[in-house]
């Protein structure tokens, strides 16, 4: 290609006006030595460029071990909080009988204390009741 | 989605991914971890991938943000970049030497770019993608790339002048 042409692209180039193809041609020209002087700059930097673009990925990608372990780490907090939910279940039961018993116990206590105390005023009854029967047997034996 | 069918789709453009992903971090045992990282990204949603009509493209964006993040929390977290070992010899009278020092120091010059210059720079000059292609990578208008590109372009070129000028190589 005529160095009046390669000019011309050069010109494009730095504006960003350039095609691909464009910048193929350019590549070409100046990554095959022959450069003219004056234009020796650009030389460097599309060598650059072409060396650039070879650099490659050596290493193979994994895909399957780190996502066992993120998988592993969501297993575990499903397991977590599947435990917490069933020992707060299970403390929440525990608590209400516990308050159930303690309830019982209460209204048991209240209850024998009322019979308690029924059957000693029963008891006083009973005697001045007795006290009547003999009051009326002498009566009766002496109007006899 | 099958393993086998997803390195299909992914594996061609694994080296493009590498690059882009060297030229923002800058060490290369940085770029394959972020290179693996971001495969295994692509890898989990595999389920996804089948929508987009452009993966590569959507691989390069997730490259492109993946390394921003990085480089922002490296700056969060007070480390260096770690420095590049570019063989900035001593001025050699090896001809040979001479030339590949100035290949080289374009990978110094286009380190100095601003970010957004150096991934479009690397994904037209190098990558050589259409203008299409970048605008969507970077979420830029056309212009924007353009100027950015010729910007980038231009303060390469006035270096490599001033650099041979002075007789550094």
């Amino acid at each position: 290609m005529e160095l009046a042409n390669i000019e011309k692209l050069v010109e494009k180039y730095l504006d960003a006006t350039t095609t691909l193809q464009e910048e193929a041609t350019l590549k070409q020209y100046f990554t095959e030595g022959n450069v003219a002087p004056h234009l020796q700059e650009y030389a460097y930097l599309f060598n650059y460029f072409a060396i650039a673009k070879n650099e490659k990925f050596t290493k193979t990608i994994k895909l399957e071990p780190k996502k066992s372990k993120k998988k592993n780490l969501k297993l575990w907090s499903v397991a977590a909080s599947i435990a917490l939910l069933i020992s707060v279940f299970v403390g929440q039961q525990q608590y209400k009988e516990y308050q159930q018993r303690k309830e019982a116990e209460r209204i048991f206590a209240q209850v024998s204390k009322g019979l308690i105390l029924l059957s000693t005023n029963l008891k006083k009854g009973e005697q001045a009741v007795a006290n009547l029967y003999t009051y009326e047997n002498t009566v009766n034996k002496l109007l006899k | 989605m099958k393993q086998s069918d997803f390195l299909k789709v992914v594996l061609p453009f694994k080296d493009k991914v590498f690059r882009l992903a060297k030229r923002l971090l800058v060490s290369t045992e940085e770029a394959e971890d972020a290179t693996q990282e971001l495969f295994f990204k692509l890898w989990k949603s595999k389920e996804k991938i089948a929508d987009y009509k452009n993966v590569e493209a959507f691989a390069m964006t997730m490259t492109k943000n993946y390394c921003y993040d990085r480089l922002k929390s490296k700056q969060a977290s007070n480390l260096t970049l770690v420095h590049s070992n570019y063989k900035e010899k001593d001025a050699s009278l090896d001809k040979k030497v001479e030339y590949r020092d100035s290949v080289n120091q374009v990978h110094q010059l286009i380190e100095n770019l601003p970010e957004q210059q150096k991934i479009i720079i690397q994904l037209r000059d190098i990558e050589e993608y259409d203008f299409d292609e970048i605008c969507k990578m970077v979420d830029m208008k056309p212009t924007a790339v353009r100027v950015a590109l010729s910007r980038a372009r231009k303060t390469i070129r006035e270096e490599l002048i001033k650099k041979h000028n002075y007789g550094v190589s």
